[in-house]
């Protein structure tokens, strides 16, 4: 295979992979991707009776990969609203990235939302005839719309390939575009901020479902905020540590240090405001909230392996430890601080969302109820790896054919390149 | 404008006394058979059938037991699982309190299911398949349902609509069904199961849910279900209620 094959696509003057070697680094997730497709197609034609779900744990690892991704893909507004709202130059050097980043983890929730209802082909139903007062109505609505809005914003950056812009008028499609960029960064964040919102109000609104149930603040629940505020915390974190994921595979610098550390302080002053909201919801939940539903908060840890180290992981560990090296300078100056702790705060989210999820479903709710467990089948499983193969395979084969790092060219001019890149 | 209130004609409710039921497990039958419940596939576990009446048993110190049948609770003034389905194939209907199930406009999210305290919804993880000569048998007043829908008890609300129609064919008011009676109501032998209008005072079902011996299963989620239980046996109440057994003095047996 020759070497230079797709050279005419890869951007110009930046060195990528023989293209031997992205093929072979493709190989086992184009592969991983078949047989998550196979596993889906398998739920989609035989029903759900494939999975391990069950009437009593009718939610499981999907539900938990759909909140964990979008939270995750919350880089990609967030980043947007700081870069053209907030005017955080710096940014622009990872903006491309992180829209890539989001539209795979909004498109894979989708597509994993679609083989999780029983009927999806009804999909539709919830926009002809919806009940208003749902909040899946709402994260249905926002996702859609949000999925839509990220597809714009990729689109200008795929329009920018270097074979693709030789053709006037999609080089003028992509300028025009380019030029609405603010409005669909305005219109992301908005739809973001709901959605994000209405997946923590999912649980909080269930009543029968102490463990899960807040008090209201005006109409929302209170993790409809918390929500919010955790995905825009872990969001930068997100960005940053796929950032350095794509630096270390590719062989070479892709951001100055001070975007790094921009997204590092950025996310650890959101996670410190958020382990704070956290810690006093935790407080109000277990001296308020769940007494008045007649239940003692001792009860909810009551049960292996769901003690009260899963409270302690969840606001300490993977909180309130990342947010203080994020929100230090001197920490996030030194690399083996920073990225450690983005992993930590991305870790921590998806630990509360997998709390929200299971933890939620596994406990009793009835005096004669027994404590749940639920190990999901092959399928389930395979289905959320495609979700991730799909992922690395779309973010690589960007990587490789767009400009995702605008930095990585004068990056790249300022140093002597030593050694060829391992993957992209 | 007519207020949702004015629209109110009945709210039915049950009264299930767990000193009579004997487990027997007719009203899961009949239930079965009168609303086309489909006979469980061979992979089906406790926990992925469809039984929308199923009997818990339940047991105390010294081998005892005693049986408790667990339907939709039919939630009134906080209905858990009618608020969260994002397209409405969960409704109170006003006129008769009963939570009725759309299957045709399900989507099959299966949210309802997780928010309803009481697992009494039930998810179509299989084609419903009747072997034989079964479909014959099918009840012609009841759709059946599809795979990757939810259902649940809803009263036989089919035998009010019924109920409601011999009642008008007699020139009575047509939103007045005075012989409806459930599937699992009128199959029980013991005489469990009390039927009727929560809302009359006069009647036997609204006697009963008042009597100390009555309460309702998480009576502190303030769901307002209209089904209640009642038992003269503390250990029953201590195991299935959240409310504490009645003080009145009594020696109960």
């Amino acid at each position: 295979m020759s070497e230079r094959l797709d050279e005419g696509l890869t951007p110009r003057g930046l060195p990528r992979a023989p293209l031997r070697r992205f093929v072979l680094w493709l190989v086992p997730w184009t592969a991983l991707l078949g047989v998550g497709l196979y596993a889906g197609y398998r739920c989609l034609a035989y029903g759900l009776n494939e999975t391990n779900l069950d009437n009593r744990f009718a939610f499981g690892l999907w539900i938990y990969l759909d909140l964990t991704v979008i939270a995750l893909g919350a880089g990609a507004f967030f980043t947007g609203l700081l870069l053209y709202v907030l005017r955080k130059r710096e940014l622009k050097a990872v903006i491309n990235s992180a829209v890539v980043l989001g539209f795979i983890c909004y498109s894979g929730a989708v597509a994993i939302l679609m083989i999780d209802v029983g009927q999806p082909l009804r999909a539709w139903f919830t926009f002809w005839h919806p009940n208003v007062h749902s909040m899946l109505t709402e994260v249905t609505f926002c996702l859609t719309c949000y999925l839509v809005v990220l597809a714009f914003e990729y689109l200008p950056i795929v329009l920018r390939n270097r074979k693709l812009s030789r053709l006037p008028s999609l080089l003028l499609f992509e300028h025009q575009l380019h030029k609405l960029m603010v409005v669909f960064a305005l219109v992301g964040a908005f739809l973001s901020f709901f959605h994000q919102g209405s997946l923590g109000g999912l649980y909080g609104v269930l009543q029968g479902r102490p463990f899960a149930f807040r008090e209201a603040l005006a109409v929302w629940p209170s993790t409809f905020f918390l929500f919010i505020l955790s995905a825009a915390a872990a969001g930068p974190s997100f960005v940053l540590a796929t950032t350095w994921i794509a630096s270390k595979l590719s062989s070479r610098a892709l951001v100055r240090p001070e975007v790094y550390e921009l997204l590092g302080r950025v996310s650890g002053r959101l996670l410190v405001l958020y382990v704070l909201l956290k810690s006093v919801d935790t407080l109000v939940w277990l001296n308020h909230t769940s007494p008045q539903l007649g239940i003692h908060p001792a009860r909810f840890y009551a049960f292996d392996p769901f003690g009260t180290w899963v409270l302690f992981a969840e606001i300490v560990a993977l909180g309130l430890l990342p947010a203080l090296v994020l929100t230090s300078a001197r920490w996030r100056r030194d690399p083996r601080f920073l990225v450690p702790a983005a992993f930590l705060a991305c870790a921590g989210v998806a630990l509360n969302r997998f709390i929200m999820t299971v933890q939620t479903l596994a406990l009793p709710t009835l005096p004669f109820d027994p404590f749940l467990t639920y190990l999901p089948s092959w399928q389930e499983t395979m289905s959320f790896l495609g979700v991730v193969a799909y992922g690395v395979v779309l973010y690589s084969l960007s990587f490789r054919y767009l400009n995702l790092f605008p930095q990585e060219r004068e990056l790249l001019a300022s140093e002597e390149v030593t050694h060829v890149p391992l993957v992209a | 404008m007519k207020s949702p209130e004015s629209n109110v004609r009945a709210r039915y409710g049950m009264v299930v006394d767990l000193d009579r039921c004997n487990g027997c497990g007719a009203c899961v039958v009949a239930c079965a058979v009168e609303n086309n419940v489909p006979p469980a596939n061979g992979r089906a576990t406790e926990r992925t059938g469809i039984s929308w009446l199923n009997v818990q048993r339940l047991e105390g110190a010294g081998g005892r037991a005693a049986f408790l049948p667990m339907m939709c609770q039919q939630c009134d003034t906080r209905t858990p699982c009618a608020s969260v389905c994002p397209q409405n194939a969960v409704e109170l209907d006003r006129s008769s309190g009963i939570v009725g199930q759309v299957p045709v406009r399900c989507l099959g999210c299966r949210y309802c299911m997780v928010a309803c305290p009481y697992h009494a919804r039930y998810f179509n993880w299989w084609d419903p398949q009747w072997p034989g000569t079964i479909a014959e048998t099918l009840n012609p007043a009841v759709s059946t349902r599809t795979r990757g829908v939810v259902e649940k008890c809803n009263f036989c609300i089919q035998r009010l609509q019924a109920a409601r129609t011999r009642h008008a064919a007699t020139g009575g008011d047509p939103a007045v069904a005075p012989d409806y009676t459930p599937a699992c109501v009128e199959a029980c032998p013991a005489g469990a199961l009390v039927f009727g209008d929560l809302g009359d005072p006069q009647s036997e079902v609204s006697q009963l849910a008042q009597s100390p011996e009555s309460f309702r299963l998480l009576e502190r989620l303030g769901t307002g279900a209209k089904v209640h239980y009642r038992t003269r046996r503390p250990w029953v109440r201590q195991a299935v209620a959240d409310a504490p057994a009645p003080t009145d003095g009594r020696t109960h047996v």
